[in-house]
Formats: C-alpha cells, structure tokens, sequence
C-alpha cells in the first residue's frame, strides 16, 4: 500500500473535502478522490513529485444506471476506475462510498467479501486471463473461493453464467489462447458476472475488439444489465459507444472530471470548451456533411506538472486572466448536468 | 509429439558428433602431451634409448602416431562400440575410474542443487512480493556476494574461518585419518562431515542467480493483467501468489533447472580441487592436465550427452507446464 506522505513545499497533497452523506439511492458515491503516483528520484529515491492521474473527482451514480466515462487517452479514466475498486493501492485523498461504506476503511478480509459485489472487466481480453487456467477454473474459481453456491449447483451455476454470455458448457475444459478476442471478453464478463455483483466497472471493454464484435459485447452488457438490475461505470475514449450506452456521461480531462450530466443534455448542449471540442471530433457517416471541428492547440500537459488554475486553460480558446489563477468550481447548470469552467459563473 | 521428438533427437545425434570432434581436436592440440612426458622419463633411466626412440616407440603404441582425422574416427568408433580403453594417467579401464569417482560428485552436486532450489526459489518469491522493502534488498545484497565471490576466495575463505581457526572440519580430503576403523554408521558420518564445506561453497555460489531469476520472472508475472484479474476476484492474497503467480513463473525455472541437471554428474571442478574431494571434477582436472585422452574423451562425451538429454527433457517438461505448448 503507498502511504500518502504528507510533506511540505510543491509536494504538499491537499486532501480538503466536506464529507458526503449516503444518500441510498446512489450506489456509488465518489467525492473529490485523489490518486497520485510518486515520482522517484535521487540519491535515496525519495519522492521528488506525484503524478495527479486522478485529481479530486466528484459524481453519484445511481442504482441500475450507466455511467459513461469518457476523455483521451492519459486523462486518468483507467485510474479513475481501479482506485474506485480499491485496486490500485491506497487512495491520496476523498471518498468511495460503495453502498454507504467508504471502501478503503475496509480491512482486507472485509475488501475480499465486497469483491464479490463490485467487479471489474478488464480492456485487454488477451492478457487479462491467466493463460495456465482452463476458463471453468477461471469463471468457477472465485465463486468457490467465496462459497457463493453450494457445492452440487456449482457446475450447472458455472453453465448458467457461461450460457448467459453465450458460451458453450464444453468451452470449461478449453484454455483462454483458444478462443478468439470476441469470446475471450465473453469470457471475462461471465467471470465478473459469476460472482453476482451488483456494480461492474467496464474498463474500455471493447476497445481491443473490431467494430462487429464490438455491438455484440455491448448488446451483451446491455441484456445482462436489465436481466440483473446491474450499474456500470462504462470507461471508454469511444463517444459513440458512450452515447449508445449511457444513461450518465463525465467528460474527464487530466485528472478532473470536467463536465456530467445525463447523456442526452451533455451530447445536446456540451458546455465546457473541452467537452466541445472533444464532441465535435465524433465523426458523422455521412461524406456531404461538413464537419464543424474545433482543433484544440497543443497536447496535453503532463499530468506530473499541471497548469496552474483551470488544467485547461492552455488549450482553451475561452481563456481568461483568471483562469490562468483561479481552478473553477463544480456548478450545475441545469438540473443533474455540472460542469467545471468559469465561463458559466452567474 | 512424436515427430517432434524423432526430430529433436536426430538432431541431438548430428550435434553430438561435432561436439567429440571438437573434443578430439582440443585434446590432440593441447600443450601437455602425456607421451612426451612419459618418453621423457623413460628416457633418463641409466642406459635407456634416447628421447626421440621412445617418443616414436609411444606414440606408436597410444596411437597418437596418426593424424587427427583419422585418430578421431579410431576414437569414435570405439566410443560408438563401448571399447572406452584404459585410462592413461590411472592405468585402470576408464569406465571403472569413472564408477569410483562419479558418485561422490553426485551426492555432493545434488545435495548442494537442493539446498539450492529450496533457499532461491522461496527467496525469490519473497524478494519479489515485497519488491524494494528491507527484506527485498537484503536478499539481492546476500545474492550477489555470493554471484560475485570467486569459489576459490570462498573456499579458501571458509577453509581459514572453519578449518583453520576453530577447527570444525578437516582442512581438505573426503574421509578421516582413521576412516578405515570406524563401523558403516561412523564411514557415513565422517564422510558427510567432510562434505559440509564443499556443498557449503557450491550453494552460496549458485543461489544467487537463481534467486535473481526467479525474482525477475515473479516480478514479471505479478505485474501482470491477470494478476489484477485474480486480485480483483478477491481471492485471498496467498492464493494470488501460490496459485496464480507462482504456477507462471514455474516455467521458466522449469528450463534453468533442466538445464543445471547434466551439471549434477559433470562435478565441481574448482570446488572439488580446492577441497581435494575425489570426485569427477578433481580426477578430470588430473586427466586433462596429464593429457589423459581416453579418460577425457569419455569424460566430456558423457558431458555432452548430459546436456543434449538434459535440454530435450526440459523441452519435454515444458510442453507439461505450459498448456499451450501441448497443442502446438
């Protein structure tokens, strides 16, 4: 476990936050969560600075809802969602509340059983899988390891699953270089879906998959969320997938959740310059449609040395002298969408 | 797999071949000629012929009168037939010289390749799970000493510490003074007791790089997705490791350790010469510095055959581990 040092100077951590209260028709509740990754350096490796992957994120998401988790590639989405599991270490600051139960004041024994109720679907099918286990190990294993069904429903419990995520019961004894990309995803969604859970972090999940493949996994998380009433937090750099999938959207950008809202509003009237601009890039099946694209300037600044004030102000074509100071506040601006800029400040 | 092995084995047989050439061509070339030193003597008793005669005379008699490409075939023929011959330095068939030195060098090399396995593997896997911790770098600190120390500083060391200044083991020899009056029981012991330095030595030379590798490749196989799969089932942090980790890192030790068998019967050639334990490495040290052809010769072929058999099991055992070689 990193230990989040707490020192002086540019490696002070402000970890400020008014704590949340559960409020039950949220699954989950994340308030201003920090992950930051040191930086080693000199004679005796001490931290000579942190990677802000995630830097101080806030949304809800409720029951049986998806919420879709969108930004480049670097922006701290992956990160967003392991930290959130309590997969990637301690925490530098904030709240997880899963369920009312702040996820890190678990201890170990009690993290292993709430496991079963939050589940993770890796991007890459390929090397997620242990390649010296047969797929019914794979699946089955975790379900034995948490005695989850009784001993004699446990092979048809593991053909349930399997058949659910349209595998074959005699695809058991077969190991994961067997099956082709498609199925290998399948596979990983029974093995999250086997233990029951009742949130499931969909981390790019089809992103290694061609496009055909790609509707079939989806239309499969789509089918096995009604069946089960389950919620996801759906991690994608695909806006077209998000909007197909979503029910809520948070537009991440270094570290900071810049916009969120219900699908329909932030695809309808994006309001931050970046979430603007990010939207404008989806492209549109149609060659006599002139696409109307904003370029951003410049690349994304490293996530270990941000810009002062608002992250984005490098890029922004909206900037003004305070956002170059001030770092902008999460407000919202019709009922259920926020957003993090100076631009709408009353 | 049968194809498979029929090719791997035809193909040990051609590189066999090429191996007891270059032997030969090493033996014939080497500066230390068994027959001059021979004719030399022979040649200072009172009234004996002159050097020249005897040297004819010898090598004549030990077949050295012959080219080198025609010696080698005499040799590999009578290596393909079982006619070893008798070995020059120790007057004795070379087959029988062989059986009275082998089986000291294999206790002491398998006890030593145990004792080896049982402190690097569980080292590195600690060393690994608590990567950059305390226990961590003392691991890799006690590792490398032993990589870098040369085994005849070691022993020498070891020899000085316990021989030496307390006086715990006899300073070199496999058995006592009075050896020929103790009962079996007490045979046994004195000799084990004598064995303690060598295996000592041999161990904390060669832990090291086992160690080391079997720290890279948990290293490897920890920071893995399916490693993050495993924890993010929430299964218990030992089944992560034993069940998940330990199984992938398995079969790439599984090749070292194929590898390091052969070395069980080829001796410790500077360990044994240190200690002056009659083992194979000791008496083909002997063999080879008296230019002793048809004991090395017979010495290294064995050697070479070890290797060749010893890689096709490991290529064997592999396909065992690792289900994905089993279809291929």
């Amino acid at each position: 476990m990193a230990k989040t040092e707490k020192k002086t100077g540019n490696l002070t951590i402000d970890n400020t936050f008014t704590p949340v209260t559960y409020d039950p028709q949220y699954i989950l509740m994340v308030n201003k969560l920090k992950k930051y990754f040191p930086i080693k350096g000199g004679m005796v490796s001490q931290t000579v600075g942190y990677v802000r992957a995630v830097d101080g994120i806030t949304f809800n998401l409720k029951r049986g809802t998806t919420m879709g988790l969108v930004g480049e590639s670097g922006c701290g989405k992956t990160t967003a969602g392991r930290t959130i599991l309590r997969l990637s270490g301690g925490k530098t600051g904030g709240q997880v509340l899963f369920n009312g139960q702040e996820v890190y004041d678990l201890s170990h024994k009690e993290l292993r059983a709430l496991r079963t109720k939050m589940q993770i679907i890796f991007q890459d099918p390929f090397s997620s899988l242990s390649p010296r286990l047969p797929v019914g190990e794979i699946i089955g294993e975790a379900v034995r390891e948490h005695h989850l069904v009784p001993k004699e429903e446990f092979n048809d419990y593991i053909d349930q699953v399997m058949d659910n995520c349209g595998l074959q019961p005699f695809h058991k004894a077969r190991y994961p270089h067997e099956f082709s990309g498609g199925q290998r995803q399948r596979i990983c969604i029974a093995r999250a879906l086997a233990l029951n859970p009742e949130f499931v972090v969909c981390d790019e999940p089809v992103s290694a998959l061609d496009v055909s493949i790609q509707a079939q996994i989806i239309n499969l998380l789509k089918e096995l969320q009604e069946k089960y009433q389950l919620t996801y937090l759906f991690i994608s750099h695909d806006l077209s997938v998000v909007e197909h999938i979503s029910d809520t959207v948070g537009v991440m950008y270094l570290g900071n959740l810049v916009e969120y809202g219900a699908t329909e509003d932030i695809f309808r009237n994006p309001l931050h310059p970046y979430t603007k601009a990010l939207f404008s890039a989806i492209p549109i099946p149609d060659p006599t449609v002139k696409m109307d694209r904003i370029v951003l300037e410049g690349s994304i600044p490293s996530p270990a040395n941000p810009p002062s004030g608002c992250k984005f102000h490098t890029r922004c074509a909206n900037c003004m002298e305070r956002c170059k100071v001030e770092a902008p506040e999460q407000k919202e601006i019709e009922p259920g969408h926020y957003v993090v800029c100076h631009l709408y400040d009353k | 797999m049968r194809n498979f092995l029929i090719k791997r084995l035809l193909l040990s047989i051609l590189i066999f071949f090429f191996v007891v050439f270059i032997i030969y061509l090493l033996m014939r070339c080497m500066p230390m000629s068994y027959v001059e030193t021979m004719a030399q003597q022979l040649s200072q008793a009172p009234g004996s012929k002159p050097y020249e005669e005897w040297l004819l005379q010898l090598n004549a008699q030990y077949g050295l009168d012959k080219g080198i490409i025609p010696g080698f075939f005499d040799q590999l023929k009578n290596l393909l037939t079982g006619n070893f011959g008798d070995s020059w330095k120790f007057t004795v068939p070379v087959v029988q010289k062989f059986n009275e030195v082998i089986w000291v060098s294999f206790t002491m090399g398998g006890i030593a390749f145990i004792l080896e396995l049982l402190i690097a593997i569980p080292l590195g896997v600690i060393a690994a799970t608590k990567q950059y911790s305390r226990t961590d770098y003392a691991v890799t600190v006690f590792a490398l000493a032993g990589i870098s120390l040369p085994t005849f500083f070691f022993a020498t060391l070891l020899k000085l510490v316990f021989s030496v200044q307390l006086g715990w083991f006899d300073l070199v020899g496999l058995i006592g003074r009075d050896y020929n009056h103790l009962d079996a029981w007490g045979q046994f012991l004195d000799k084990a007791h004598h064995l303690v330095l060598p295996i000592v030595t041999l161990v904390v030379i060669s832990v090291g790089s086992l160690m080391r590798y079997t720290r890279t490749n948990m290293l490897e196989v920890l920071n893995s997705d399916y490693i993050r799969t495993a924890r993010a089932k929430g299964l218990s942090e030992k089944r992560v490791i034993y069940h998940h980790a330990f199984r992938n890192t398995l079969i790439p030790l599984v090749t070292i350790v194929g590898g390091s068998l052969p070395g069980l019967f080829a001796g410790a050639l500077i360990t044994e010469t240190l200690y002056a334990i009659p083992g194979i490495g000791w008496t083909s040290y002997q063999a080879m510095t008296a230019g002793d052809i048809p004991f090395s010769m017979f010495y290294l072929s064995f050697l070479a055959i070890l290797t060749l058999a010893g890689n096709l099991l490991a290529d064997i055992l592999y396909a065992v581990v690792d289900p994905r070689v089993r279809i291929a």
